[in-house]
């Protein structure tokens, strides 16, 4: 604060107020939404305070047969699928980007820049640009209706490993001469110096790459066609076109806050985490 | 690029590289060179085979109305969401940085909609402008607006506009928090000792120094509106009505899936690639010269 303006200071929490409205406003009345009854919710205008059936919605969305007039997955297995999709993308992602971005910083070795510019070339090509092609190739190898088939293909990632190689780049050189000295092979090196400097690296990147997995929508759409295998953010989806027939809003719009749930626990409890991986990955 | 000390060459390298290599041959560059391959061929009605016919696919895509249209479409419906998401996040980081009380509850509350999946966002809009429930076709209609975005093509677009830019202010705040943040105090106290008032440092001072950060921010709105909107059409618009709504990755989805023109599609999806190749190479060319002052 450089000079005392009590009205600029006015207008500014006025301003930030009416932001933080306009942003929460869709997902409050999502909230609404799920706290009310079918009843409630078929008659306009629509509520725009909490009701006293949230409880009873959770139950019936999360072990009940989801939609009546459509056939989907318990929500319950949808959250399980979407978990387990979550976990092995960004899993897998750090594990490989990791390895590789260690042998590109590490090792002189023939094909070195060929081996870089190969993945530097995934940052170019985004799944929605070449979904028919990747699905065919995905589905000659026998993976639909997987978990492999729903994580493998996203894996690769150029970010990824450029940022753990800016990080690689910035460890001292006398870290690894004096690991050399002591005897220490390049694994040791990896495993007992490498990783436990990238802890807060992996950590944040972690956190970006579990949202981003749990928020993919046209590859699951594409992969899955057995209802055992659903994710909850495409399930919504389906749930939007059988609205049409029944609009159980109040369902939906549960599942919708279920969906929706953990990528924004995990954005608020781990704030500075998120806030240094998206700027960390992205520049 | 290499370090200076680095271990000898062995057979390790090619272990620790192989499996991220092995992805990206299989799944990214096999694809895409199939992709290439396929713009290629045309495929007769039954499947049974298909004829190489050189850039016949692009040359039908380029006379195609319904492809120039939908490619005039993304680019208002990205520049649109692009103004919008950063417009509202520059003014809401602005303030933001401005304000000592309660700063960290105004950027924890502005930050989390980043979570939302493009589709749940869309869902979300779409809910809350349903033509007959919805909360605001119920007060439009106060005001004489008749809402039906299933039957009105502007008020369609308009909806995934909001809900496509509503969902990116989160990442557009964050960024121009962080580089107004970094800008230095001694520079805004002289001008402030100078005489100019907030707004006046805003624009002389501020506003030229964070440029960079606005460059950055375009060029990832533009490819976050291109290909990441893909959701927010398919649950609210489905591309419709007619096909006022269809941008060209949901094109490409369509053609290809529901319309089964593999030929076209893979045209569609080269001239994709060669888009986002041309704004990772604009962006990349900024990350390595700044703008400078």
């Amino acid at each position: 604060m450089i000079e005392n303006r009590p009205f600029t200071s006015f207008l500014s929490h006025l301003i930030l107020i009416l932001g933080v409205i306009a942003i929460a406003l869709p997902i409050w009345i999502t909230f609404v939404a799920a706290t009310h009854n079918e009843l409630r919710m078929n008659q306009t205008p629509l509520p725009l305070w909490p009701g006293t059936y949230l409880w009873e919605n959770l139950q019936k969305t999360l072990f009940g047969k989801g939609l009546s007039g459509s056939e989907t997955a318990p929500v319950w297995m949808m959250l399980l699928n979407s978990l387990a999709m979550a976990m092995m993308i960004s899993v897998g992602k750090i594990a490989i980007s990791l390895l590789s971005a260690f042998a590109i910083v590490y090792f002189k070795f023939p094909f070195r820049m060929t081996c870089f510019w190969m993945i530097f070339i995934t940052l170019m090509l985004p799944v929605e640009v070449r979904i028919l092609p990747t699905f065919e190739v995905v589905a000659n190898l026998g993976l639909l209706n997987s978990y492999w088939g729903l994580s493998i293909p996203l894996i690769a990632s150029a970010t990824a490993t450029f940022m753990f190689r800016q990080v690689f780049l910035t460890v001292p050189d006398e870290l690894l001469e004096s690991a050399r000295i002591d005897g220490a092979g390049p694994m040791r090196f990896f495993w007992d110096i490498l990783l436990p400097l990238s802890r807060t690296n992996i950590a944040a990147l972690f956190v970006i790459l579990f949202i981003f997995g749990w928020n993919q929508y046209l590859w699951p759409l594409l992969i899955t066609t057995d209802t055992s295998m659903t994710t909850i953010v495409m399930s919504i989806k389906q749930m939007l076109e059988a609205a049409e027939q029944s609009p159980q809003w109040n369902i939906i719009m549960t599942t919708a806050l279920l969906a929706m749930v953990p990528p924004i626990f995990v954005v608020i409890s781990m704030q500075k985490l998120f806030v240094q991986g998206l700027t960390e990955t992205d520049k | 690029m290499l370090k200076r000390v680095h271990f000898p060459s062995s057979p390790l390298p090619y272990l620790l590289v192989a499996p991220q290599l092995a992805i990206t041959l299989i799944f990214f560059i096999w694809p895409a060179s199939q992709a290439m391959y396929q713009s290629f061929l045309v495929e007769d009605p039954f499947g049974l085979g298909s004829e190489f016919v050189w850039f016949e696919n692009f040359e039908l895509l380029w006379g195609d109305q319904h492809y120039l249209d939908a490619f005039l479409r993304t680019a208002v419906f990205s520049v649109l969401v692009a103004a919008l998401s950063m417009g509202s996040a520059l003014l809401l980081a602005g303030f933001a940085q401005r304000v000592v009380r309660g700063a960290m509850f105004y950027r924890t509350m502005l930050i989390w909609p980043y979570a939302v999946a493009p589709v749940l966002a869309g869902a979300l809009w779409v809910f809350m402008f349903n033509p007959t429930l919805g909360i605001f076709p119920y007060f439009l209609d106060f005001v004489g607006i008749d809402w039906n975005h299933y039957l009105n093509g502007g008020q369609a677009m308009s909806l995934v506009i909001l809900a496509a830019a509503w969902k990116q202010v989160a990442y557009n705040f964050l960024f121009y928090l962080a580089a107004m943040q970094s800008i230095p105090n001694s520079v805004i106290e002289a001008a402030a000792i100078d005489g100019a008032g907030p707004g006046r440092r805003f624009w002389t001072i501020i506003f030229p120094l964070i440029s960079p950060t606005t460059f950055f921010l375009l060029v990832i709105n533009m490819v976050y509106a291109f290909f990441e909107t893909f959701g927010i059409i398919h649950a609210v618009t489905q591309g419709g009505p007619g096909s006022s709504t269809t941008i060209l990755v949901y094109k490409v989805f369509n053609d290809g899936f529901v319309g089964l023109d593999l030929g076209g599609s893979a045209a569609q999806s080269v001239v994709l690639m060669a888009l986002v190749i041309v704004m990772t190479v604009v962006q990349f060319r900024y990350v390595e010269r700044k703008v400078e002052y």
